[in-house]
């Protein structure tokens, strides 16, 4: 369990981290006065903040009271909503986190048959149109193909619609939309547009792995023990081949998430993306400032969860971690 | 004639001019290029010959296991009576591992890394019979304790970083001999191995292929390791077989000029103190062979005759050369 602590610890070193940046840049750098409180307050509003943030403090008292709010999960009052960053975060939290899984599980279960595929049989016609398909994946900006989705599938054909959530229904207390039909229509094409790019990597990550792990001796000697192919194939390569499959995508979650930004803005997704980007248009620093916190803090976690995924599938790992 | 008359008349494997060339794009590599064997019930042959020889290649070539740019161009196979080279690959997915096995050099990366021994043990099992999970586990259980793997009921349940590389070699053996096939083909598989580790397994696959009937081609570049326990020799050079007959012949009295070098780099008790001769210059590449003997430009006794390629001899001590030493000479 040594291993497990010891990854915990480096993620409440990153965290701490990002606190003293976020401080510095909010807080030290320029004037907090300015940053901090909305530009359109009259005087008597300024100086009651100024009071109620401490602002008029020294430094250090400052940053203690900073941290003191980032444990306690305060980061102050949007501007725009007047109410807690946090809280506009977390209710927006669900729609973000439902679309980066949706898009990983795309990424997952159309990437790697392509990529096996293509690691397979790599000077084949085939091989290779899925790597020049997955060339273009990666070249092809997510706003442009995002907007192209909608043209086809929106406006030209009509299928399914171009912005918002559809219906949600509670599942464990939190709204999703892919348990109704007009909110799996309305999940599918921003899903599409941000599993793309991740699509891409994992046909890129299958095929490297499926090339590397197929030339190994034990495959050879799978075969050579008369194993069906399929055997061969989905239990002997694929075992081996997802171990830096999952590490790489797991690790990747967290960009998911912040990519979703651009997804969010194109098909209006109710996300906290689409938030961070009219918090910053309108300059609600105390949302930045949370959704900053709280995306290093999602960033840790899943690391943390993909180290214990490692460790689960490789059982080399696992016996030198226990 | 039955069938099954015919096919108990017929050796376990008969190899006739065998090709196996890999198509490069520096050229053809013809890493076996007319090779003859005879492996009868029961026998353990040698083969041997010095490193890129085409060894595993032919040993590959058995079992249907060459990948592209390679393919078997010519020639037959028949174990124990059947052809291979024109099964259906569904039919020879259904002989292989259960009619005929094989056993690789490196026991660090034959078996897979993420599946405890027990999965890969018992996959094999039901790959080729109708067998239950817990009678399959028995039977894996029975053959790790045939190989000498210690508790083997608990071993069953752990993953190969957990072996020896010795102990792995033992867990691929145990794996070929699980359905007792007519032929196992041992590629080098103690040349990663100490010293005495590599004389007790070898010893051990020999008891076990007499008590189930299996002949064994072992692959070595060493003809000292196999000296003892052969019964035949077969000896390889750029993808031919260049001398074979039994082993007690071959050894006191070689009769190609390199099989005498094999054997004279190869130091012995009663040899101690003399200095080893040497076959001088390199294993050729395949892309620039002579036209005639191939090993030619390496041999002493060469000279315009050996321009042509020479045949194998008949008889029971067979020899690929025009101008063979004489039982007389010194070995
Ligand atoms: N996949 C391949 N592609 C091209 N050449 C190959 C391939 N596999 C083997 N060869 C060639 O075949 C020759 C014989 O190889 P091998 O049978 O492995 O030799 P040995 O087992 O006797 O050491 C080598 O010279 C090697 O270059
Ligand atoms: S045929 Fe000629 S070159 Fe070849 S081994 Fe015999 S003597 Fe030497
Ligand atoms: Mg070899």
């Amino acid at each position: 369990m040594g291993y497990v602590l010891n990854r915990l610890i480096q993620g409440l070193t990153v965290i701490a981290a990002m606190a003293g940046l976020v401080f510095v840049g909010v807080y030290a750098i320029g004037n907090p006065v300015d940053m901090l409180i909305s530009p359109e307050a009259d005087q008597a509003e300024i100086d009651a903040t100024i009071a109620r943030l401490g602002l008029d403090k020294p430094l250090l008292e400052q940053f203690l009271n900073f941290v003191s709010g980032v444990l306690h999960g305060d980061f102050g009052t949007s501007f725009i909503y007047n109410e807690p960053a946090v809280r506009l975060i977390l209710d927006r939290f669900p729609a973000t986190l439902e679309l980066a899984v949706s898009a990983v599980l795309i990424a997952i279960l159309v990437g790697i048959p392509l990529g096996v595929i293509a690691g397979l049989i790599p000077d084949k016609p085939a091989g290779r149109s899925i790597m020049a398909v997955s060339i273009l994946g990666f070249s092809l900006p997510t706003f442009w193909v995002g907007m192209m989705l909608i043209m086809i599938f929106s406006v030209w054909l009509g299928w399914l619609p171009s912005t918002g959530r559809g219906e949600t229904v509670e599942l464990f207390g939190i709204p999703v939309s892919f348990l109704t039909a007009s909110g799996l229509k309305h999940l599918l094409l921003p899903a599409i547009n941000l599993a793309l790019f991740k699509t891409s990597l994992v046909i890129r990550l299958a095929r490297a792995g499926t090339r590397e792990v197929v030339g190994q001796d034990y495959i050879k000697f799978a075969r050579a023990k008369g194993l069906p192919e399929s055997r061969v194939i989905l239990v002997h390569l694929l075992k081996n081949m997802m171990i830096p499959v999952v590490t790489v995508l797991g690790l990747e979650f967290g960009s998911v998430v912040a990519f979703a930004v651009v997804t969010e803005t194109v098909f209006a997704w109710p996300g906290m993306g689409r938030l961070l980007i009219s918090s910053i248009v309108q300059l609600d620093r105390p949302v930045i400032v949370a959704y900053l916190m709280l995306t290093v803090l999602l960033f840790v976690i899943v690391n943390f969860v993909v180290d214990l995924l490692y460790a689960l599938l490789d059982p080399r790992v696992r016996r030198k971690g226990a | 004639m039955t069938r099954a008359a015919e096919t108990r008349a017929e050796p376990t494997l008969v190899v006739k001019g065998l090709k196996t060339h890999f198509f490069t794009e520096a050229g053809v590599v013809k890493s076996v290029d007319g090779v003859d064997l005879t492996v009868d019930r029961g026998e353990i042959l040698g083969l041997v010959g010095e490193s890129g020889s085409g060894k595993s290649v032919t040993g590959f070539s058995l079992l249907g296991l060459i990948d592209p740019p390679g393919r078997i161009v010519e020639g037959s196979i028949r174990l124990s009576g059947e052809e291979l080279t024109t099964a259906a690959p569904k039919r020879l997915r259904e002989l292989r591992g259960n009619r005929i096995a094989m056993i690789f050099q490196d026991p660090m990366m034959t078996l897979n890394p993420v599946l405890k021994i027990e999965t890969q043990m018992v996959e094999t099992l039901q790959a080729h019979i109708k067998i239950g999970h817990a009678e399959a586990r028995a039977r894996a259980r029975d053959a790790l304790g045939r190989v000498g793997i210690p508790s083997p009921e608990e071993r069953l349940d752990a993953y190969p970083h957990q072996f020896s590389g010795g102990m792995r070699q033992r867990v691929a053996i145990a794996i070929a001999l699980l359905h007792q096939p007519d032929l196992i083909v041992a590629d080098e598989p103690t040349t990663a191995l100490d010293v005495t580790i590599q004389a007790q397994i070898l010893a051990e696959v020999q008891t076990l292929c007499r008590e189930t009937g299996t002949a064994l081609i072992w692959i070595t570049h060493d003809l000292a390791i196999i000296s003892g326990l052969a019964d035949r020799v077969a000896v390889m050079y750029a993808g031919r077989i260049v001398e074979t007959g039994a082993i007690a012949d071959v050894v006191a009295h070689p009769r190609h000029p390199y099989t005498h070098g094999l054997i004279g780099s190869v130091p012995s008790r009663n040899r101690r103190g003399e200095r080893l001769t040497q076959i001088p210059g390199m294993t050729p590449s395949f892309l620039s062979l002579p036209p005639g003997c191939a090993f030619a430009p390496r041999c002493a006794r060469a000279d315009e005759a050996c321009g042509l390629l020479p045949e194998l001899s008949d008889g029971p001590h067979l020899v690929r050369c025009f101008h063979p030493m004489d039982r007389g000479e010194p070995a």
